[in-house]
């Protein structure tokens, strides 16, 4: 679809939204009569930086059923997030949201080659968590012959992925690291393994890692990216050009705020991802700021896709530390370690405050197969990553070596920062 | 005359040495000769062991991080002068020595695990000047 025709379709889409949420939704018609806008002001997408955002707060404060359109009637599923910092977020949808949702993932599974033809092992976490049903229903929508498994029961993972030939692995990248190398611990052969796509999202991720899982798995690692307040997994999705994330605008407009003004940024600049789900009828949300930090793309990819690309989110600002003044990432820290074939990616940051000055420690696991047995050795691989780490943050680190396994392991997301200066 | 020496990377926490020899113990493993290399953070445990391949593997199967390294044992007198004349047939032909150590046994000999990334012409320099080796076979029971 050209440019102008998507914008087009995504004005009228926006028009339609913003007339139903002043009908339907409290909150939004007293957010747009406090800026004097009424919804025959929204004619087309020109119009979507005159209306105001939507935070997470938003939604903590209209809990747990607020925002949505239509009566407890019309809601056919309710989603929540963890409720790590107070009241979880809620979301609901309607069968129609279901459906749409089914599409979109349903789409995101084409882009990784992903047919009828499939077997596909879902072990995100099914449950409250969008991971696990939203990949379900789409690859079903696909026609794949979907196991759903969920997180977790590593020994039965392997098992089944080797009995019924599994072609397909979605979940967390930390879990797919840790079922590689699970596979190579009980020594399966690698002609027992037929998996040949991962879709793997619901945390940040580097290049680096994308490259040891797919050296481990012996597969091709796409990314897909969601979020439940947009819908869930399938907002938006890699294509086999590997090249940014081909956002679904059709349903999800996007945009790239400037964090601190909230100032529109032009195509190609980092800044604060912001979506306006438009077809969602259940819970649809005006310019939802995802906290999320990256850069959109307009160009065509080399696919023949017109669809917005974005890229693979330089952090989520919730994640971000500041340490001693310093925006740092876990993801920065990750990809230094990834750089350096010596480690590998298990690592755990640690922050604290002594004497009024912010300390960082970062505790990495020794890889068996570099380990020396010299001291002088492994003081240079420590001093090389510290340098590393210093040169990427601007920011002295001290590093610690630990013993293989001693990091904790997960599941589903990982743990990769303890703040003891919160405590 | 190559002997397989285990190295372990141990961090500085206590009771963690205890669980290697508690491994160890459980599996009827010797140990004929350790040392310990350490930092302030972690340190490396070097030791020659009857069975290496098992205790390798055992070691490996507790979450230890296993090196094997090939080390020479030089059997010498336990009296004055007797080290000094080892090291100098080395020193003399070149052959340097990343780390070493050394044990005394009962019957007036001592033990020296030598470290080097020239074992065979340590080998070769150490036998022409008639100094014993220990064979893999036999320092294992050690």
């Amino acid at each position: 679809m050209e440019r102008e025709e998507m914008r087009k379709l995504q004005g009228e889409r926006l028009s339609a939204m913003v007339r139903r949420v002043w009908n339907t939704v409290p909150f939004y018609r007293r957010r747009l009569e406090e800026l004097g806008i009424q919804p025959g002001d929204i004619r087309s997408i020109d119009d979507l930086s005159k209306l105001p955002f939507t935070t997470k707060q938003d939604l903590r404060d209209n809990y747990p059923f607020g925002l949505f359109t239509v009566p407890q009637e019309g809601i056919v599923r309710l989603h929540a997030s963890s409720g790590t910092t107070g009241k979880p977020t809620v979301v609901g949808y309607t069968k129609q949201d279901i459906a749409m949702w089914s599409e979109v993932v349903a789409r995101s599974l084409t882009m990784a080659g992903i047919t009828a033809s499939d077997i596909i092992q879902v072990a995100y976490g099914y449950g409250l968590f969008t991971g696990g049903l939203g990949l379900h229903y789409g690859a079903e929508a696909v026609g794949a012959s979907v196991i759903p498994i969920s997180g977790g029961n590593t020994k039965k993972q392997l098992q089944l992925m080797v009995d019924f030939g599994s072609t397909a692995l979605a979940c967390t990248p930390s879990y797919a690291a840790f079922l590689g190398e699970a596979i190579m611990e009980e020594k399966i052969a690698p002609g027992d393994i037929r998996l040949k796509a991962g879709i793997f999202g619901a945390e940040p991720w580097t290049e680096g890692m994308r490259s040891e899982v797919e050296r481990l798995l012996g597969l091709k690692a796409f990314d897909i990216y969601g979020l439940s307040e947009v819908i869930g997994p399938g907002v938006s999705m890699e294509c086999s050009c590997q090249s940014g994330m081909h956002i679904f605008e059709d349903h999800f407009i996007p945009e790239i705020v400037n964090p601190d003004t909230g100032e529109v940024l032009p195509y190609g600049e980092l800044g604060e991802l912001v979506f306006t789900p438009a077809t969602k009828e259940a819970m649809p949300l005006i310019r939802y700021r995802t906290r999320d930090l990256t850069r959109l793309h307009a160009e065509r990819c080399e696919c023949g896709r017109t669809l917005v690309r974005m890229d693979k989110c330089v952090g989520r600002s919730d994640d971000m530390l500041i340490i001693r003044g310093v925006n740092v990432f876990p993801s920065q820290v990750e990809s230094v370690l990834l750089e350096m074939s010596e480690t590998r990616p298990h690592y755990l940051l640690t922050v604290d405050r002594e004497h009024n000055l912010d300390t960082l420690e970062v505790q990495v696991e020794v890889e068996e197969a570099f380990f020396s047995d010299e001291v002088r050795e492994l003081e240079g691989l420590r001093k090389k990553i510290q340098s590393a780490i210093a040169s990427m943050l601007g920011l002295t680190a001290a590093v610690r070596l630990v013993e293989p396994g001693t990091i904790e392991r997960s599941m589903g997301k990982a743990r990769r920062v303890i703040d003891n200066r919160k405590s | 005359m190559i002997i397989r020496q285990l190295s372990v990377f141990l961090e500085n926490r206590t009771g963690r040495l205890t669980e290697l020899t508690g491994v160890l113990a459980e599996h009827d493993i010797n140990i004929s000769a350790f040392s310990i290399a350490d930092s302030t953070d972690y340190g490396i445990l070097r030791m020659i062991v009857g069975k290496p391949e098992i205790a390798e593997r055992v070691l490996r199967e507790r979450g230890f991080a296993v090196k094997v390294t090939d080390v020479i044992c030089l059997i010498i007198p336990d009296k004055p002068g007797s080290l000094h004349h080892a090291l100098e047939i080395l020193s003399e032909n070149g052959v340097p020595v990343d780390y070493m150590y050394a044990f005394a046994s009962a019957e007036g000999r001592a033990t020296v695990v030598i470290r080097t990334d020239e074992a065979q012409a340590a080998i070769r320099v150490l036998s022409q000047h008639r100094l014993e080796l220990v064979r893999a076979g036999d320092i294992y029971q050690l």
